[in-house]
């Protein structure tokens, strides 16, 4: 009995959802395994053997795998998968596209988006939209889920893992990576920025004028609503709800968002919401710990001014 | 070139779900229920494609009971050729649902299968990567463009930072993102001709799949509220208050 675990690395650094995922992993108190995968992968290998609580760090290299894909990638999991009995992954992008592949080839069923786990065999899930919480048992002989990452605290480092290389499997040749258009932002990562200011459609025009000086004093994420990502505001990584990217910061700020389902879905497991808003109704206020009723236009040049004072 | 929709009658993406007092799980019975709005724009980019004349025929399949006949209607009035209910009154888990939707791929041979990214309400988003790796095919998930060739289909996907593109052999499926499409309004007329189409029936059981369930959702909350924000005065009290909490570095 023991755990895979499905690294993610962005260059040459692991993920910080990597980091959640195995701290996620340590529920089962099983030895752990990290599999790692790319075409040069020496800084993160070193990286990944420090995680606290990794057995072993398994280390695919291929040349092939430069650009991770779902059909590579699950040929290669599938190629080591009958020395786990469980297997994890972070509810990412490529988490949610490989792990239920994953489990349609080992004929079990995933659990996907888990925020904790009971073991040895029960989740709970955010469904309808995060409306509802379900707790699901799973009677599968191999169990394969994918977690949230945000609803877990990463895992330290002080570990000191073995290396085993594994044998890649030929690539499948069926799927190619052409090309990928990225953002370049200083700013952090929107899925673990430990603070993120988001701003709605009535910002029209100014959205970056007035959230970037902000943003960057509090070394803050830019999120935006769907509304505003429509409007052209904002570009569409940045909306931030239950079509864009869920997050779960320390602090939250909502600035000029009235708060529809959609958007609280994505955003409710903050640990400090503060909104700002000209309409003293709008429902974000009851999803909200702090609340300043003020326009937008007068009151984020003000904050911005307050918290240079500091 | 033939293209199959999956499509799932799923609860109504503005209704809020309510528990059901004595079973304690989410009560989806009586609730207003309609075509899942990513398996829309899934059937609207097959039409465009049909349009663009790269498609010859599309096919939308739905899997459950009689009411699933709705959402096929729906994809007649959009635009689908064919509609194919897979009748089945048992409580489907995603697994099973890849494997059914297996068994049609197999005798309808498509060379390119949309689902939606996911469906709304259980939010499980699985059955389209279950589907292509049961079936050995590439998959693109969270698609937001795509571009049909002879023997591929370019697909630019929505990732964390921006996008990417792959290209994948076809046969190969599609999940569809919220931006790769807007789905066009539905005529009347279309609703009315969508009325009089002979919708195809398939009995689930036919097809030879295991529908058992593989887990079981024991109990449903809905999670605690918070209870409602303090109002402040302005914007000094708010920095006050965020210094007091430790959340301003």
């Amino acid at each position: 009995m023991s755990v895979l675990v499905l690294a993610e690395k962005d260059g040459n650094h692991l993920k910080p959802s990597t980091y959640q995922a195995v701290s996620a992993a340590a529920a089962w108190q099983l030895p752990i395994d990290l599999l790692v995968y790319g075409d040069n992968l020496d800084a993160v290998v070193a990286e990944a053997q420090q995680l606290a609580g990794v057995r072993s760090v398994l280390r695919a290299q291929a040349g092939h795998l430069q650009h991770p894909l779902v059909e590579d990638v699950l040929e290669l999991v599938l190629s080591i998968a009958n020395q786990y009995s469980h297997i994890l992954g972070a509810h990412s992008v490529f988490g949610k596209s490989v792990v239920p592949a994953i489990a349609a080839r080992l004929d079990s069923a995933p659990i996907t988006d888990v925020i904790e786990i009971q073991t040895p065999s029960t989740y709970v899930r955010p469904s309808y939209a995060g409306n509802i919480l379900s707790k699901v048992e799973s009677q599968e002989p191999v169990q394969i889920i994918t977690v949230r990452a945000t609803a877990f605290r990463a895992s330290n480092l002080g570990g000191n893992a073995e290396i085993i290389m594994v044998d890649v499997p030929s690539a499948r040749g069926i799927s190619a990576w052409i090309g990928e258009q990225l953002t370049h932002s200083e700013r952090p990562e929107l899925n673990s920025a430990r603070v993120v200011i988001a701003g709605g459609r009535s910002l029209g025009n100014e959205f970056n004028a007035l959230l970037d000086p902000i943003a960057e004093q509090l070394d803050a994420a830019i999120g935006a609503t769907r509304a505003c990502v429509d409007a052209g505001f904002a570009a569409n990584e940045l909306q931030v709800g239950q079509t864009g990217t869920i997050i779960a910061p320390e602090l939250y700020i909502a600035v000029g968002i009235s708060g529809a389902m959609q958007h609280l879905a994505g955003i409710k497991d903050s640990k400090i919401i503060v909104a700002i808003n000209h309409d003293p109704d709008a429902p974000i206020f009851k999803h909200a710990d702090y609340g300043l009723v003020a326009d937008l236009f007068t009151v984020l040049p003000e904050l911005n001014t307050a918290l240079q004072q500091d | 070139m033939k293209v199959l929709v999956a499509v799932k009658h799923t609860i109504d993406h503005n209704v809020k779900p309510n528990i059901h007092p004595e079973t304690g799980q989410v009560d989806i019975a009586q609730v207003k229920k309609a075509i899942n709005p990513f398996d829309e724009i899934s059937l609207e980019e097959a039409v465009r494609l049909k349009e663009r004349g790269q498609v010859s025929e599309i096919i939308a399949v739905a899997i459950g009971g009689a009411e699933a006949k709705d959402s096929l209607r729906h994809a007649y009035a959009l635009g689908a050729d064919r509609a194919l209910l897979v009748e089945t009154d048992a409580q489907l888990q995603p697994l099973a649902v890849a494997k059914l939707l297996k068994a049609v791929v197999t005798r309808e041979q498509p060379q390119l299968i949309f689902l939606g990214k996911q469906a709304v309400g259980e939010d499980y988003g699985q059955t389209g990567q279950m589907l292509a790796a049961l079936l050995g095919i590439g998959i693109g998930t969270f698609a937001s463009g795509i571009q049909l060739k002879d023997d591929h289909v370019e697909v630019t996907r929505e990732v964390d930072k921006g996008t990417q593109t792959l290209s994948l052999q076809l046969p190969a499926v599609v999940t569809a993102d919220l931006r790769l499409n807007e789905p066009r309004f539905i005529k009347l007329p279309n609703l009315m001709m969508a009325k009089k189409k002979t919708i195809e029936t398939l009995a689930a059981h036919e097809l030879g799949v295991d529908l058992t369930p593989r887990f079981k959702v024991i109990s449903a909350s809905e999670p605690q509220q918070k209870p409602g924000a303090i109002q402040l005065a302005n914007v000094q009290e708010l920095v006050a208050k965020l210094r007091q909490a430790e959340v301003l570095q």
